[in-house]
């Protein structure tokens, strides 16, 4: 670096930690006073090629739960949902579930190979795929272990490790079917095996009619390309199915007459009843809803009016309605939905309410447009137990003591 | 024939010119996009072997001696020698009439419907760091090792593409391979819903949450 150039970034470095602990004390930054940052002159435009957050929101990261796996390349890092505003969850704070880690892949030597069942087996480039019709919709994707940890008593004082297992973007690519048909789908074909290019191959079998149905093959998130950490450069997008399903760095569409029984479909995956049976196949992300704001992480300051603030979503279509209770289930009064209210995507509620100062207990329920009642914990345990690890879609419920501080509970 | 019907049947025609002038049928090869996957191609990409009857399990075989000795050499220092696993890595052994328990330990021997799956897994996604790098033979031999540390294959087992399908998992009957959700129903009550509210559970004071604030936070349970 040279000598100049090392100055000033040294210069801008201190700075920068100048202009943060004044603007910490907050004194010489309110009115009265003019702020140093409007007493000087800003960085100017390339300054950061690719952007990023301010410095004053380090904090608003992905995080893990060290204890919960052997390391971090089978694991997984919840999104910062106490930070996160509206539906869309920025590129960088998407949750990750890796099975063999993060794999970097070079997208001019990707390729996707469609066979089996088909009439004309192929290999896509991604300038062949991206050549196709493109269509772009917003879905969430959630791991169907979102909230696993809750299973058998309230343990994670956080929304961020309760909840964050769930991102929802604006996904562009080809529908799926677009592809199949260009393939031509033999008759006999009724599954598809959908394989990853990671270390972990990740495998698992879709039945046709999904695949025909919504599926989409995409390229991009957020109109940028996918990032590594979601699938780059391609990913399977199966719309309200479980975010295992959603397999990243798609690398083969296999058709075949039968499911494959693959490891993530029988080993992992797999709901454990109390009776020792499992269940399978188990797609579906029930309706959940949750309070993000407040929250643990976001305490209440004092007494006085605030609005209660949410998300709510459903793989059986949209929502309908969202309720709200302040007094641990005793009374509900319904929040305000908030445009869009799309299918399969994130919608967010909200609802104005004044505290008192005492003690509450905060709860939402979703409604979805099948008629399905987001269910309590006590309910999903009559039905399930306490070991079936995935699709805890449960009525979360916040306590509010007279401090302000909140708290995960379950109640009975 | 009216002047309107005449129209229309102009305005058909010329639709239908414009349609194919816009490509909107979907015959296979219409788009003509990509190359066709060669047998060469397809040979070394299609490595999946179906879980429940074995189909595409591929030529060679090993034994429960020989795999004792690749999975020392590749499983066991996250696994443990026998299966039983090192820290949170995954137990591969054991677990037997516990998947009723209160803690149930769903490994192989307990859990795993099928074992041609068990090959798939292993040839597709381990040993962890350089996967699908084993020959089908050592492939073959960790299965019947494991199968065997299960006590589920005899020491003198060979798995092969006829033997792998044959072997009958003790956890086979007991999955439900459709989803019978939605399994609770309720009505969305909206007043007076309940009489008395109790806390049961609460993570205030358990320790087990990360910092969600600062730095990563590397904390383990106390």
């Amino acid at each position: 670096m040279a000598r100049r150039a090392f100055l000033k970034f040294g210069a801008a470095l201190a700075g920068g930690v100048a202009v943060g602990a004044k603007a910490s004390e907050g004194e010489q930054a309110s009115p009265p006073a003019d702020p140093p940052w409007s007493q000087s002159l800003g960085a100017g435009v390339v300054d950061r090629p690719y952007g990023k957050p301010s410095d004053f929101e380090a904090s608003v990261i992905r995080r893990n739960v060290p204890w919960l796996t052997a390391g971090t390349e089978s694991s997984v890092s919840f999104s910062p949902l106490q930070d996160l505003h509206g539906i869309i969850t920025p590129n960088g704070l998407f949750f990750e579930r890796h099975h063999a880690g993060r794999p970097d892949i070079d997208p001019n030597q990707h390729r996707l190979m469609i066979h089996g069942l088909v009439e004309r087996p192929l290999v896509l480039t991604m300038n062949d795929i991206m050549r196709f019709p493109s269509v772009s919709r917003i879905h969430f994707i959630e791991c169907p272990a979102n909230g696993g940890m809750e299973w058998r008593a309230a343990q994670m004082n956080s929304l961020q490790f309760n909840h964050g297992m769930i991102g929802c973007a604006e996904w562009t690519g080809v529908p799926l079917s677009t592809l199949l048909d260009e393939v031509g789908v033999k008759k006999e074909a009724k599954w598809a095996l959908v394989e990853g290019a990671d270390g972990a191959h990740m495998t698992r079998s879709l039945p046709l009619d999904k695949c025909l149905d919504d599926c989409l093959v995409v390229y991009s998130q957020n109109g940028e390309a996918l990032r590594p950490e979601q699938g780059y450069p391609l990913r399977l997008v199966v719309p309200g199915w479980e975010g295992n399903v959603n397999i990243k760095w798609l690398r083969r569409i296999k058709l075949g007459d039968r499911p494959w029984f693959s490891r993530e479909e029988t080993s992992k995956y797999t709901d454990l009843m109390p009776d020792g049976t499992s269940r399978g196949f188990t797609w579906l992300i029930d309706a959940k809803s949750v309070i993000t704001f407040p929250c643990p992480e976001k305490p209440l300051e004092k007494p006085g009016l605030y609005e209660i603030r949410g998300l709510a979503w459903t793989g059986n279509g949209k929502v309908k309605r969202v309720d709200v209770s302040t007094d641990g289930g005793i009374n509900w009064q319904t929040a305000t939905l908030h445009e869009p209210i799309l299918s399969k995507a994130l919608t967010k509620f909200t609802i104005p309410w004044r505290w008192d100062g005492k003690p509450a207990l905060l709860e939402s329920r979703v409604i979805d447009e099948s008629g399905y009642v987001q269910p309590t914990i006590a309910q999903l345990r009559k039905e399930r137990g306490t070991n079936s690890v995935y699709h805890n879609n449960s009525i979360q419920t916040w306590q509010v003591k007279p401090d302000g501080k909140v708290f995960d509970v379950e109640i009975g | 024939m009216s002047r309107s019907a005449k129209r229309a049947l102009v305005l058909g025609a010329g639709l239908v010119v414009a349609s194919g002038a816009l490509a909107l049928a979907a015959e296979p090869g219409h788009y003509g996009y990509g190359k066709p996957a060669t047998p060469a191609e397809i040979a070394g990409w299609d490595i999946d072997v179906r879980g429940d009857d074995g189909k595409s399990l591929p030529p060679g075989k090993g034994g429960v001696q020989q795999g004792a000795e690749v999975f020392a050499d590749n499983c066991a220092a996250c696994h443990g020698t026998f299966g039983e696993g090192e820290g949170r890595f995954p137990k591969l052994v054991g677990g037997k009439e516990t998947l009723r328990a209160d803690r149930p330990e769903p490994t192989v021997g307990s859990y795993w419907p099928f074992a041609p799956t068990l090959f798939d897994y292993i040839n597709r996604a381990m040993p962890m760091p350089t996967p699908h790098t084993l020959s089908a033979g050592d492939v073959y031999a960790l299965t019947a090792y494991i199968l065997n540390l299960n006590d589920i294959v005899p020491s003198d087992f060979v798995a092969d593409r006829d033997s792998l399908p044959k072997v009958k998992m003790p956890n086979h009957d007991h999955f439900v391979w459709t989803d019978p959700r939605p399994d609770t129903a309720s009505k969305p009550c909206m007043s007076a819903c309940a009489a008395d509210i109790k806390i049961t559970s609460t993570a205030e004071g358990k320790d087990l949450t990360p910092r969600t604030t600062g730095p990563l936070d590397t904390m383990q349970p106390k």
